[in-house]
């Protein structure tokens, strides 16, 4: 657990409940990873203490602020849509924190100005939210969360308002801030690119709870449950290990499919390999080493420069092959192949 | 049937060509054409049976003047006092959780309902010289209220306060209300968000509430019959003077009420561009 920034989150409403432990470190950049309704947002609120926690705490450089009033919090919160004030230029957005914690109004207009200045905002200081393109208003949320200096950065979806062509330039210059911020960060996306980029660890969120977490390497190269398996694009298979064959849990047909692995183990593994490992024959392969299963395809979709072919079995997986692969097998849907992936492609590791 | 002809907004640049979404139904039309009718036709009397050769005359009449500006300057004063305590209150009512809270907006929109005669004989009871409260006041500060200009703003406040209250508390539950999270992130505390956040945005819903009230205050006449009585000079505003005049000279009266009405007209056209329009 980070030390800088130690959360126990848990909270409910309704039918929703969530329970997290997050940490960061300081200058740590920390994603919040998981699908829609699974409580992200509801972490980042109970953080900057917009919702009231149930049980737990949260504690920023040592300080425990659990039940210090959202004003009181040493918090900067860039939200999804920015919410910058309509009634006030740019300039005064930033300069409206600074104000708040009792700096004179020249004081905190020449503090705005500095950061507007830094992020290359001069010429639209005095212009109103409603004229900023998203990115130019994204920065000048980042800089109004920025200049109230302080030690725990929440951002909430900052990528989400924004459309595609801009977004891979203001992820850049996104990350190009958090790096010289000197707290803590708490960023919120559903979107694994933006976890993969900006962040030093991610932590999954699922259906309320603290899934994984990890630096991405970590995340995408083992993920433990089938949401990030899909966001990482990795065939993620449950099951039990002896020696170098895992028996998988049964499918719904109740057959159960074996792997093989390059290295022995034993008890309760997650196995993973990519879609790309995987080779479709039209006939049972013979040679070298490889996990073979009879499958059907179930579905073919484009997918890049590839083609994803999704075979149900047991195993049910995914395959990219070329499309002049598909051609050549007459990939179309219920047509039995053979799927192969060597064992070395193969990756088993503990639950 | 008759075809309608095709309405175009009245500061249309020029015709348009727009897709036909077929003509507006009878059923409909027939209704609203006799609604503008019933609703135009008086004012069209007032203008036709005015005594137009003596108007000036009639209007330097310093009974004429002195009621207009008393009622402009106690509707003003009364829209002032609702604001001033009207805002506050619509923010308690749709912010704050407290008890008996739906109980207090019912009694906040009772003036609304009940005829304002009924308000002035309240109003009387209570603050009367010998009333619960009216009568320590004039006991202990010398203090009376009824028959005075105050208690002409007090009678118009009661009934057009509610009017206020009503409509500034839908636009702050109508304001999104992340922006004052994002304010409190900020380290502002509840009274600056209310101030500097809170306020500016909801501002277009306090114009057009103080925009409501105002002509309210002006139209005025139970209450303050009843609280205020009719003094000239003091308590007898512009309602009161056009219903005296019709007991005794229809044509003054109608020379009032024609001045009445084109003082609020402008009064709300002026404003409504500014406020309701926003």
């Amino acid at each position: 657990m980070g030390s800088y920034l130690d959360a126990d989150l848990r909270l409910s409403r309704g039918d929703f409940t969530l329970d997290a432990r997050l940490g960061a470190e300081r200058g740590e950049i920390l994603a919040l990873l998981g699908p829609n309704g699974a409580g992200k947002s509801s972490a980042l609120r109970a953080l900057a203490g917009l919702v009231p926690l149930a049980a737990g705490h949260v504690r920023v450089d040592g300080h425990d602020e659990t039940t210090t009033a959202v004003e009181g919090r040493p918090i900067g919160m860039v939200f999804q849509d920015y919410l910058l004030f309509p009634h006030m230029s740019a300039l005064d957005n930033v300069a409206f924190g600074p104000r708040c914690q009792g700096a004179g109004k020249t004081e905190a207009r020449r503090r705005a100005g500095s950061l507007l200045e830094r992020m290359g905002l001069v010429e639209h200081a005095g212009a109103r939210p409603g004229s900023l393109s998203g990115g130019q208003a994204q920065r000048v949320a980042l800089a109004r969360a920025l200049a109230v200096q302080p030690r725990l950065l929440l951002l909430d979806e900052p990528m989400a308002a924004l459309d595609a062509s801009t977004r891979v330039e203001v992820r850049a210059r996104l990350r190009h801030w958090l790096e010289e911020f000197d707290g803590a960060t708490v960023l919120v996306t559903h979107d694994p690119l933006d976890a993969m980029v900006l962040a030093d660890r991610i932590a999954v969120i699922e259906h309320g709870g603290g899934g994984e977490q990890g630096t991405p390497a970590e995340v995408a190269r083992r993920p433990r449950t089938p949401y990030v398996a899909r966001l990482v694009g990795l065939n993620l298979f449950r099951g039990n290990a002896e020696g170098t064959t895992v028996t998988l849990e049964a499918g719904a047909e109740g057959k159960a499919a074996t792997v093989r692995l390059p290295e022995p183990a034993s008890g309760p593994a997650l196995v993973a390999f990519p879609p790309r490992a995987v080779a479709l024959y039209a006939e049972p392969p013979h040679g070298s080493p490889r996990n073979v299963w009879r499958v059907y395809v179930d579905g073919v979709e484009r997918f890049g420069d590839q083609v994803r072919v999704h075979l149900a079995g047991p195993p049910d997986l995914a395959a990219d092959v070329s499309p002049a692969a598909v051609a050549e097998l007459g990939l179309v849907r219920g047509k039995t192949v053979w799927a192969g992936v060597k064992a070395a492609e193969v990756e088993s590791y503990g639950t | 049937m008759t075809t309608p002809s095709p309405v175009t907004a009245p500061n249309a640049p020029g015709r348009r060509l727009r897709a036909r979404s077929g003509r507006a139904p009878w059923i409909l039309v027939l209704p609203a054409l006799a609604a503008v009718a019933f609703l135009v036709l008086p004012f069209a009397g007032l203008l036709i049976s005015a005594p137009w050769p003596d108007m000036g005359q009639r209007l330097r009449e310093p009974d004429v003047l002195s009621a207009l500006w008393l009622s402009l300057v106690t509707a003003t004063v009364a829209t002032v006092v609702s604001v001033l305590f009207g805002v506050p209150l619509a923010w308690l009512l749709a912010r704050a959780e407290f008890p008996g809270r739906r109980f207090v907006r019912a009694l906040v929109t009772v003036p609304l309902v009940i005829p304002p005669v009924v308000g002035g004989v309240a109003l009387l009871i209570v603050l009367g010289r010998n009333g619960i409260l009216g009568s320590h006041l004039d006991a202990w500060f010398g203090l009376t209220i009824p028959f005075t200009t105050a208690a002409v703003v007090m009678a118009q406040v009661f009934v057009a306060m509610p009017f206020l209250v009503i409509s500034v508390e839908g636009s702050l539950r109508g304001a999104d209300r992340r922006y004052e999270e994002a304010a409190a992130t900020l380290g502002a505390s509840r009274a600056t968000v209310f101030t500097r956040v809170t306020l500016p945005m909801v501002l277009p819903g306090i114009g057009a509430g103080a925009v409501l009230c105002w002509a309210r205050a002006l139209g005025e006449f139970g209450a303050t019959i009843t609280f205020a009585g009719n003094f000239p000079g003091s308590t007898q505003t512009m309602p009161l003077a056009v219903y005296m005049a019709m007991q005794r000279d229809p044509e003054a009266a109608i020379v009032l009420s024609l001045v009445l009405l084109l003082v609020s007209l402008a009064v709300l056209v002026t404003l409504r561009e500014k406020w309701v329009n926003t």
